[in-house]
């Protein structure tokens, strides 16, 4: 197997994408952030730097919250999607 | 107005098994799981170690949606240049008892232990989300879900590692990266003959495997292997500080981990079905850790019931085990009527009194040993590196084992530090 790109390994994964939003970013605080931990934190590259900008998607979200925590900065607010949407594993 | 004896908010391995247990004693129980279905929001590695199903029901374990049991299992520590292995396997023909490991996939195991908890008599409440606790005169009485309130005698959070339930309950501070590990995981579809083949594996035989060293970049974690019936789960689990500190993405680390040619040649030709992840609670539970309050329990990853005895991150058989306790606590609160945190703080005796933490305990020390950063790069590289000098012959004169020993140390690691590390480690034990 090679090198899966992330938008290949989400597009395996079923999601119910909701048209709420559950990851919201305060823009003021992360154009302030020196280390944008969100990007390391995010198994699911939810959170990019373009421009020096985060910029961040929720689609893509596996719900693992690591983003909560891993942002010291009190920018990231997650919360878990509505019931019924977001990632739904058939595996596990 | 219905009131529940016992409102069990998540339907993993704790919630299930504890719902299981009440509605099998008649008690009026609400299961209540975010997810379309129990599991579907559930990933690990994994496999589940120990007797916790067969004392539920034995039953379960001929029912239980089980891929296979572990036959055999391989620690490989990973350098640039080779790997190197212990393995164990067990003799007996067929593998087929629990505490040998059953690998389970949790979509299909949380569902069926879900449906098992319906049918002996819960209320499962699919596709519901707890949004807060339910408070009175200063005491829980019972969950908000939207606009609704819903009343219990207790409520038992089992909603998993980022339990909100846990913190608004006061019982559990915010998670710290420091606490936590991340795992990603790729499930890879492959034929069943194809698996029996390269694994050396037949029936219901499997294999947990896993990796140290260089497939984590020298970060505290490991890699791993599991085998399904026709699918592998591979995958890494890495301490999200060690992430955020030195700008590693878990799944970059995945990546490397999937060319690694030894991992690369039992995947290939497979097929990405699944990529997952989830955090797992490694912050461990100690004897001042309270896992109640009135009318309200933690269980299983909620109240941090993850326990690594050595790379194996054991956490669904507690998950299991605190289940039953919490079940059993809230069965003997209903019997006086007495739901105070006096009454339900058996719960916690019952977990000091069973194995689950008692081996917090025993193995108190050897997480200590786990954050030494030595063990997830200098010694899987110098393991590796002697051992492949001891059997290389290259036509020289060859050198003694403790020469080679002390060339592979050299501006590694000195003596006195080796043998301070060994003493630890053999003191954890």
């Amino acid at each position: 197997m090679s090198v899966t790109k992330m938008q290949d390994k989400l597009a395996v994964n079923k999601y119910d994408i909701d048209n709420d939003v559950h990851i919201l970013i305060d823009e003021d605080i992360c154009s302030r952030c020196e280390h944008h931990r969100c990007i390391y934190a995010c198994p699911a590259d939810c959170y990019t730097l373009e421009n020096e900008h985060i910029t961040y998607s929720y689609e893509g979200c596996l719900e693992c919250g690591s983003c909560r925590i891993a942002c010291d900065k009190g920018s990231v607010k997650w919360i878990l999607p509505r019931p019924g949407f977001g990632v739904c594993f058939v595996y596990g | 107005m219905v009131e529940f004896d016992a409102i069990i908010v998540g339907a993993g391995p704790a919630g299930c098994a504890c719902a299981y247990t009440l509605a099998k004693q008649q008690l009026k129980v609400l299961l209540i799981e975010r997810g379309k279905f129990a599991g579907s929001k559930n990933m690990w590695g994994g496999a589940l170690y120990g007797p916790v199903l067969g004392d539920l029901s034995p039953e379960f374990l001929k029912e239980a949606p089980i891929e296979r049991y572990v036959k055999r299992r391989i620690l490989s520590l990973l350098s640039e240049e080779s790997y190197f292995s212990l393995e164990s396997a067990v003799n007996n023909e067929s593998p087929d008892v629990p505490q040998d490991g059953a690998i389970i996939l949790r979509a299909k195991f949380d569902r069926w232990f879900a449906e098992k908890a319906r049918k002996a008599g819960a209320i499962l409440a699919n596709g519901v989300q707890v949004e807060d606790l339910l408070w009175k005169d200063g005491s829980i009485v019972g969950v908000k879900v939207g606009k609704d309130e819903i009343h219990g005698s207790v409520v038992v959070a089992c909603d998993g590692v980022n339990s909100i339930l846990a913190q608004k309950a006061g019982l559990k501070a915010e998670l710290n990266p420091v606490g936590v590990k991340q795992g990603v995981k790729e499930v890879i579809k492959l034929p069943l003959e194809t698996i029996e083949q390269r694994f050396n594996i037949q029936g219901n035989e499997g294999i947990a495997w896993e990796f140290l060293g260089k497939c984590t970049r020298g970060l505290p974690g490991g890699g791993f292997i599991y085998t399904n019936k026709d699918s592998l789960s591979v995958g890494v689990v890495v301490q999200l500080n060690a992430l955020l500190e030195n700008k590693v993405k878990a799944n970059d680390l995945l990546e490397d981990f999937k060319r690694q040619p030894v991992v690369a040649r039992l995947i290939d030709g497979g097929t990405l079905v699944e990529y997952s992840s989830h955090l797992i609670p490694t912050y461990g539970v100690s004897s001042t850790s309270r896992l109640f309050s009135d009318r309200f329990l933690i269980t299983g990853d909620a109240a941090g019931l993850v326990l690594g005895t050595g790379l194996i991150l054991e956490g669904a058989n507690f998950a299991i085990a605190s289940g039953i306790a919490a079940a059993k606590a809230i069965v003997r609160a209903k019997e006086t009527g007495d739901f105070s945190a006096k009454a339900l703080s058996h719960y916690q005796r019952l977990l000091e009194d069973n194995f689950v933490l008692k081996d917090f305990k025993t193995f108190k020390k050897m997480t200590h040993v786990l954050e030494n950063p030595r063990l997830y790069s200098t010694y899987p590289d110098l393991v590796c590196s002697l051992w492949h000098k001891i059997h290389t012959n290259d036509g020289n004169p060859r050198k003694s084992v403790r020469q080679l020993l002390k060339e592979e140390l050299k501006g590694r690691v000195s003596w006195w530090q080796l043998a301070r590390d060994l003493i630890h480690m053999g003191g954890s034990l």
